[in-house]
């Protein structure tokens, strides 16, 4: 008997790795002929009794378990004796009481056929196996082989043949298959030369050379990269709300670079788990870090650090858990799994393996600057430069010091002239418009007093000053009877002032001019003369300190003599909430433009504040800001500031140049909970420590320590993890064969699919490890075997029998991906840049692509040079708006781990091709390339056209097709010159201008009707 | 084999103008002149393209058009008329009231009652609240039904669009337009059959992200197609420079040709598929521009909308969506993006309202004249509310309760569902969650919301995720 897996209570721990060593599962569950209890019986028992006797401890309704034998047989089920079966009778019985599944639940009840079907399991011993996914894969001695094939995977594949009556395809032509292989292992097509030379060669090794060439491409690396980017979710942008860009491309080059130099599988993982947490991480494996901050972000004001905290951690959890184990683990977020043996627990725990990495929660990342070596040394020694040379400014000096004392005193003699400019207004009236009521202090400010309104209006009033006025300050004070002493009435003791507005008699006097010892972030004190009332000025964080505004006249007013002697200042605060002025004093000045006067002081307030109090009573932090002062501002010391300043701004340059990336780097963890339901403001849940999932083991840690991503990379890579080698092997074979092994490439679970040849699978994921992870000599075994090798095309008879190809009885034929159509057009029209690397780059893109884009809202400019025609792996990847020609042809935005990409088919993406500029650029470059070099004649260009597009030749009845095109088209272009003109216009590639316009436009109609077949985006 | 071989075979040379001359294209063509009726014409047996087939219950709608407010429209000053408010402005939020609950930008802040900023008028016949910032919608109150007392469960932008669409606020869900149209397929033949369109104005315009309009893990051929203002209506529906419509249509001739051949030569079913898609993307190029050009509406349409078209504002839009709802497009979703109005609520929800009202109202009139009201459902309201507390002179987003209408359809006309307490801030009676307006938007459409599912992850998805009620009191 089989133990089940997961224990009944939290005392009976049984990992499933003791469970593994049991000896007991050699076994081909497909050969059994009894019934199946994976196939045929758990489904039953998930469909009817799950909800209320599964391993969701939520929804359990009674005690009774029919998932696990143990519980099971207690009560429920008789082995060998279904009629005195208590889950039969209940089944069976007319007792609408006892009736089970009860008639008040949705799903129609058990058919006569699927109680028999029990009735037989249990009559037969009522076995329950192990889910084949939770258990270490085992070596597999492959059956016989026959003629058709003899190496392992050849054998297990035919094998499958002869069960399910199914004849192999015969082998694909070389043709085909140098297509076939070139897509598979780079992403790109077989140029002309390729699929001569390997016509050409008759050596019985040619299809192996074949291979080996490819699997030393640099661009095998960029094919690889393409599917582990959409496993990781890369993208150029946040993904959140304004979907800001951030910087992650040198991540993207280093998975090229791993997939290139052909990293082991567990290296590879280790490396973005926690490449950080590595001894001496080197920057590669700081970038390959990078993995873990791929996640979306948001920037969106408003936001709650706490949620997005939740959000961020759920996205690890899900991300890691669906790339390497193939578990549907987003269910316990808020529960415990309805299927399979995981927990909302096990959710937490391993969310705490991230709690560790620093980040910014809501607002702008901060990425790590890569600098190369010599670009270290350069910051390094303009570091010390500007270090020594600050040291010397910092430093004593005698004659510094001297050149301060005389500074100070003639500043000191232009400020009490500044300060005897303004006269203080003690004449004055002040009213509220809501009938506040203020208290005259004997410093001449006003003291707000009775219950403050939301909003208000003061006006004051004063008499036209005897000699004219040119300029107004406010002077707010602080006072202990406002709240955080003032100046403002709100609870944090702020203010907001909306408009300002002066008034001569009944006229209104323009102010030219706004200024403030200081303005909170955002509410300038321009704002209070824009005449805009929804926009102010308000203090924050500078509440409980004197602060001043000053308004200078757009014309002063002259002496009293002339015009009305009142003038009206009126204060409006219109910000609501009780944002009013608490105590505030009135100054005047006649000064000619006084604020010129005033600016300068403003900003370096706290400077003129010192210089104010004589040198005896300052205190030591004001003396230091003083010679700080002096020394930052002096021209005796600007020679060694410029040094200091070039020095700056150089490193500032390198920095700015240089490429950037997002990293993990490790802080105290913070506290992670078990959020109930998984409600982040719920605080009642239990703190979790990192651990793997329960129910697959456990890390091995001292008592007190402390789990890390380290551990945790090390627990997936560990050799007898019977998910993680699987999980990726499975993912490769989808990728040869479009379709995986097992069907299901993301749900390796209970709800998930049954392997099609588990012994197949099985036997290449125990080789794939004990060979040191090896992906390139796993693929080379692959695609060696002559399961590879067959062809694709289908009979009625193959598809009748095995109509989605389950038992690979002959190839797959799939559309290709969306960055392959792309760089397939642009090599077609050699137009392709073959560079590796860097930053990601911007095709044409429809004008207004990203108007729905805000904050900043975004202009797109597509990149000019080489970096137009670069593949489709370093487009930019938008993730609000990825760019159409990838998210069209199913590209995923990337928001989420997408272990497939659906294949959709559709007139928008005929559009596209057809009318996109960078297919019908690529079109026209690749007709003047038939032109220059298809030879002579139509008839041989047209060969030649098919050969460069689809490495094949060219039927007659096709060539017919084209050249009648071709004939009309010629016609219509000689007789509409101008409409040819525009079609050579098109893209930024500059047509020849030795070639006829006509004959290319012509020819470019006959390129773009080649790059639009269904052949074209096809890998057969 | 033999019906794919004789469909190939009627794809000769010419394919698009010959099948035009015959049967399915003749259809296809006629409707590029006039658009084909589609109300009243269908019978009342639940048959549907899609893939629930009968439909689960006799369908009161056919279509939906949705008229996102985007930004968080203020019930306060809209919809929901609060005097008791009026009384505590200026006064601090009761406690009671805020204790707990998720606050976004009003974190850490004073919280105070803040005024209604509208005065609102009884309307129609009916005697339905509405306020002044709604004059044309005010005289069509007696079609509407309000509901004042929506929930939703995010309360930052982004993810409650997300969550307004999907159901969820974990992106990678299907949006409610993909789930409908995947549901009953859709009855354009040369239009998609899920269409969205964008407008600004009036308040800041919050970012808005395709994956609105994501078919998720549903096949992505149920994703909604932009239509844009800017550039072609849809994505390359325009043909290059220097390619007339005769050269276009050669290229594609010969591309049917081709796959043909191919299609003989391999066996290979998707390429009929692939043919297909071009002889669509072919009708695309003459429908969706004819869809556009507005040119043969009568003035007096174009001045019930308050619009000359073409402009891409909001009024032009909601024209197209009923352009759209004539041609068979089963679900139409607008966004206005202006109502995010955190400062000067009186006046911004006064200027959006002016770019909203008058198209709406014409919209909900059109539809109406031309009998097509009954069997379309109109819903209108944003991704959440706004507070009572005030942020300055404006408002905060809020999720405990906020309005939205719906009208046709087989919605009951002239009522108002729901309340919020007396400060408008908590629904109190008769909880109308985001999730019930799915269910019961899928009701009207024929389909019960716990059937519609799709298999993703080992798990059946649906767009009411584990919840929502139909709400049977609100519907005619």
């Amino acid at each position: 008997m089989l133990k089940p897996i997961y224990p009944n209570s939290q005392k009976l721990l049984l990992p499933l790795l003791a469970a593994v060593l049991l000896p007991l599962f050699v076994r081909s569950p497909l050969v059994a002929e009894d019934v199946h209890y994976q196939r045929q019986i758990k489904p039953l028992l998930i469909k009817h009794c799950n909800a209320c006797h599964g391993p969701d401890r939520n929804g359990q309704e009674n005690e009774l378990r029919l998932d696990l034998r143990e519980a099971a047989l207690e009560s429920a089920i008789e082995p060998g004796d279904s009629a005195n079966s208590e889950m039969i009778t209940r089944m069976l019985t007319d007792d609408a009481e006892e009736r089970m599944p009860p008639l008040t639940v949705k799903t129609p009840p058990p058919s006569a056929e699927e109680v028999a079907l029990l009735r037989r399991w249990i009559d037969e011993g009522a076995e329950f196996q192990e889910h084949w996914a939770w258990v270490s894969p085992k070596q597999i001695e492959p059956p016989e082989g026959d003629r058709w094939g003899q190496t392992p995977i050849d054998r297990f594949i035919r094998a499958g043949h002869v069960k399910h009556d199914l004849k192999p395809a015969p082998e694909a032509d070389r043709r085909t298959l140098i297509r076939r292989l070139s897509f598979d292992l780079t992403g790109l097509p077989p140029t002309v030369e390729q699929v001569d030379a390997f016509l050409a060669d008759g050596s019985p090794q040619a299809y192996q050379r074949l291979v080996d060439r490819l699997l030393a491409s640099p661009h095998f690396g960029e094919r690889m990269a393409m599917y582990w980017l959409d496993l990781v979710r890369y993208a150029d942008t946040g993904g959140y709300h304004g979907d800001n860009e951030r910087d992650h491309s040198p991540y993207r080059d280093y998975v090229i670079d791993a997939f290139n130099e052909n990293y082991p599988f567990d290296r590879f993982v280790r490396e973005q788990v926690a490449g950080d947490l590595l001894p001496r991480a080197t920057q590669q494996q700081q970038i390959a870090s990078g993995f873990n901050r791929l996640n979306m972000t948001t920037r969106e004001g408003g936001a709650q650090p706490k949620e997005y905290m939740t959000i961020y951690a759920a996205d690890r959890v899900r991300n890691t858990v669906s790339l390497f184990l193939a578990l549907t683990f987003s269910c316990c977020q808020c529960h415990d799994h309805k299927y399979d043996p995981y927990t909302i627990r096990d959710f937490y725990s391993m969310a705490a393996f991230f709690a560790d990495i620093e980040e910014t929660v809501v607002g702008t990342q901060k990425p790590l600057v890569l600098l190369d070596q010599l670009q270290t040394q350069r910051v390094y020694d303009l570091d010390q430069a500007a270090h020594s040379a600050t040291k010397l400014l910092e430093g004593e000096s005698a004659l510094w010091d001297a050149a301060q004392a005389k500074w100070e005193a003639d500043v000191q003699r232009k400020v009490s002239a500044e300060d005897g400019n303004w006269q203080l207004v003690d004449d004055l009236q002040m009213k509220s418009d809501q009938g506040g009521a203020f208290k005259r202090l004997e410093d001449g400010s006003l003291l707000a007093t009775s219950e403050r309104a939301p909003i208000d209006t003061y006006t004051i009033t004063l008499p036209v000053p005897a000699g004219g006025l040119s300029a107004i300050q406010l002077e707010l004070l602080p006072e202990a009877s406002l709240p955080q002493n003032g100046p403002g009435r709100a609870g944090n003791g702020n203010l907001v002032l909306s408009e300002v507005e002066v008034f001569r008699g009944e006229q209104q006097a323009s102010i030219k001019e706004a200024v403030a010892s200081h303005s909170q972030k955002n509410w300038d004190i321009a704002a209070t003369i824009d005449g805009e009332p929804a926009t102010g000025w308000a203090i924050r964080p500078r509440v409980g300190e004197r602060i001043s505004a000053y308004f200078e006249l757009a014309e002063p007013i002259g002496s009293a003599e002339s015009g009305p002697q009142k003038l009206t200042v009126r204060l409006r605060q219109l910000y609501g909430s009780g944002y009013l002025i608490g105590r505030l004093r009135v100054f005047t000045t006649v000064a000619e433009a006084p604020l010129a006067q005033v600016k300068p002081l403003l900003a370096h307030k706290p400077v003129y504040d010192a210089l104010g109090i004589p040198p005896k009573d300052r205190s030591s932090k004001q003396n230091a800001l003083l010679r700080e002062h002096f020394r930052a501002t002096s021209p005796e010391t600007k020679s060694i500031r410029k040094l200091v300043a070039a020095s700056t701004a150089e490193k500032k340059a390198i920095k700015q140049a240089a490429r950037k990336v997002l990293v993990s780097m490790s802080a105290e963890p913070q506290v992670v909970r078990i959020l109930p339901r998984g409600n982040w403001q719920d605080e009642t849940g239990e703190i979790v420590q990192p651990a793997v999932p329960e129910s697959l083991g456990s890390l091995e840690l001292a008592p007190n320590e402390r789990g890390t991503r380290l551990d945790l990379a090390n627990w997936l890579i560990e050799e007898d993890n019977p998910l993680v080698a699987r999980v990726f092997v499975n993912r490769l074979w989808k990728l040869l064969f479009g379709r995986g092994l097992v069907k299901s490439l993301g749900d390796f679970g209970s709800q998930g699919a049954l392997p099609s040849h588990p012994e197949l699978l099985d036997s290449l994921s125990v080789d794939f490890v004990q060979n040191g992870w090896d992906i390139k000599r796993l693929l080379r075994r692959i695609v060696l075997s002559k399961t590879y090798r067959q062809s694709s095309d289908t009979t009625d008879v193959s598809l009748a029998r095995d109509p989605e190809n389950t038992y690979f009885a002959r190839q797959g034929r799939f559309r290709l991906d969306a960055e392959m159509i792309r760089d397939n057009a642009l090599s077609v029209s050699e137009l392709l840049v073959p560079k590796v690397g860097g930053k990601s780059v911007r095709p044409y893109q429809p004008v207004g692509y990203l108007a729905h884009l805000n904050f900043p809202p975004r202009t797109y400019k597509h990149d000019t040079g080489e970096n137009q025609y670069r593949r489709g792996i370093y487009t930019f990847w938008q993730r609000s708006f990825l760019h159409p020609a990838l998210a069209l042809f199913d590209a995923p935005a990337r928001e989420e781990c997408t272990v497939e990409r659906s294949q959709s088919n559709t007139p928008l993406q005929a559009l596209l091709l057809l009318n996109d500029p960078s297919y019908v650029e690529a079109a026209r470059v690749f007709a003047t390339k038939i032109l220059s070099e298809g030879g002579n004649g139509d008839r041989e260009r047209l060969d030649y056209a098919f050969q460069q597009a689809l490495a094949r030749n060219i039927e007659s009845s096709e060539r017919q097709v084209l050249h009648d095109l071709l004939a009309k088209h010629r016609t219509h272009y000689r007789a509409h010159p101008q409409e040819a003109e525009e079609v050579l216009a098109v893209g930024l590639a500059k047509a020849p201008e030795e070639l006829d316009a006509a004959e290319l436009a012509a020819w470019t109609s006959v390129a773009r009707t080649v790059l639009n077949l269904h052949e074209t985006l096809t890998r057969n | 084999m033999t019906d794919q071989n004789s469909m190939f075979n009627a794809l000769c040379r010419r394919t698009f103008l010959s099948r035009g001359a015959l049967g399915l294209g003749a259809a296809a063509l006629s409707t590029l002149a006039a658009p084909r009726p589609l109300h009243g014409a269908t019978s009342e047996l639940s048959e549907s393209k899609g893939v629930i087939n009968p439909l689960h219950f006799p369908p009161k709608a056919k279509r939906v058009i949705f008229l996102c407010q985007a930004g968080g429209p203020s019930h306060l000053e809209t919809l929901d008329y609060k005097p008791k408010l009026t009384e505590m402005d200026g006064k601090p939020m009761p406690e009671s009231y805020t204790k707990g609950q998720p606050i976004a930008q009003l974190q850490g802040n004073e919280l105070r009652c803040f005024g209604p900023q509208r005065k609102f008028n009884r309307c129609g016949q009916s005697g339905q609240m509405i306020s002044d910032v709604f004059p044309h919608l005010g005289k069509l109150a007696d079609e509407l039904c309000i509901l004042n007392s929506v929930q939703t469960n995010q309360i930052n932008h982004d993810p409650a669009h997300t969550f307004m669409n999907t159901g969820s606020q974990i992106s990678g869900r299907p949006s409610m337009g993909s789930w409908v149209t995947y549901g009953l397929g859709a009855e354009s033949e040369e239009l998609p059959g899920f269409v969205v369109m964008t407008s600004v104005g009036g308040g800041p315009s919050q970012p808005i992200a395709t994956r609105q309009w994501h078919s998720g893990f549903i096949p992505s051929r149920y994703q909604g197609v932009q239509f844009r203002s800017t550039g072609d209506p849809v994505l390359y529906v325009g043909r290059p420079r220097g390619v007339g419509a005769e050269e276009q249509q050669d290229v594609l001739d010969a591309v049917a040709e081709l796959n043909q051949m191919r299609q003989q030569a391999t066996g290979d079913p998707e390429i009929a598929t692939r043919i297909a898609q071009y002889e669509l993307a072919f009708r695309m190029h003459q429908s969706v521009p004819e869809l556009t050009n507005i040119a043969d509406e009568p003035q007096h349409i174009l001045d019930l909308y308050g619009t000359r078209g073409g402009d891409g504002t909001y009024a032009a839009n909601c024209l197209l969506a009923r352009r759209l709802a004539e041609r068979g497009v089963r679900f139409i979703h607008l966004y206005h993006r202006g109502w995010d109005h955190h400062g000067s609520v009186k006046k911004g929800v006064a200027d959006t309202g002016r770019l909203v009202d008058q198209g709406t109202a014409a919209l909900l009139s059109d539809l109406k004249q031309r009998d097509m009201l009954k069997d379309t459902l109109v819903i209108w309201g944003g991704e959440f509310g706004r507070t009572p507390m005030g942020q300055g002179n404006g408002r905060d987003h809020h999720i405990k309760g906020f309005s939205m209408w719906m009208a046709g359809g087989g919605v009951k006309p002239g009522i108002t569902w729901g309340a919020t307490d007396e400060l408008g801030y908590q629904a109190v009676e008769n909880i109308f969650h985001v999730h019930d307006l799915h269910a019961t938007m899928l009701y009207l459409l024929g389909i019960d919301h716990e059937r519609l599912t799709y298999l993703s992850q080992g798990r059946d998805y649906r767009l009411t995720d584990i919840r929502g009620n139909v709400v049977k009191d609100i519907l005619a």
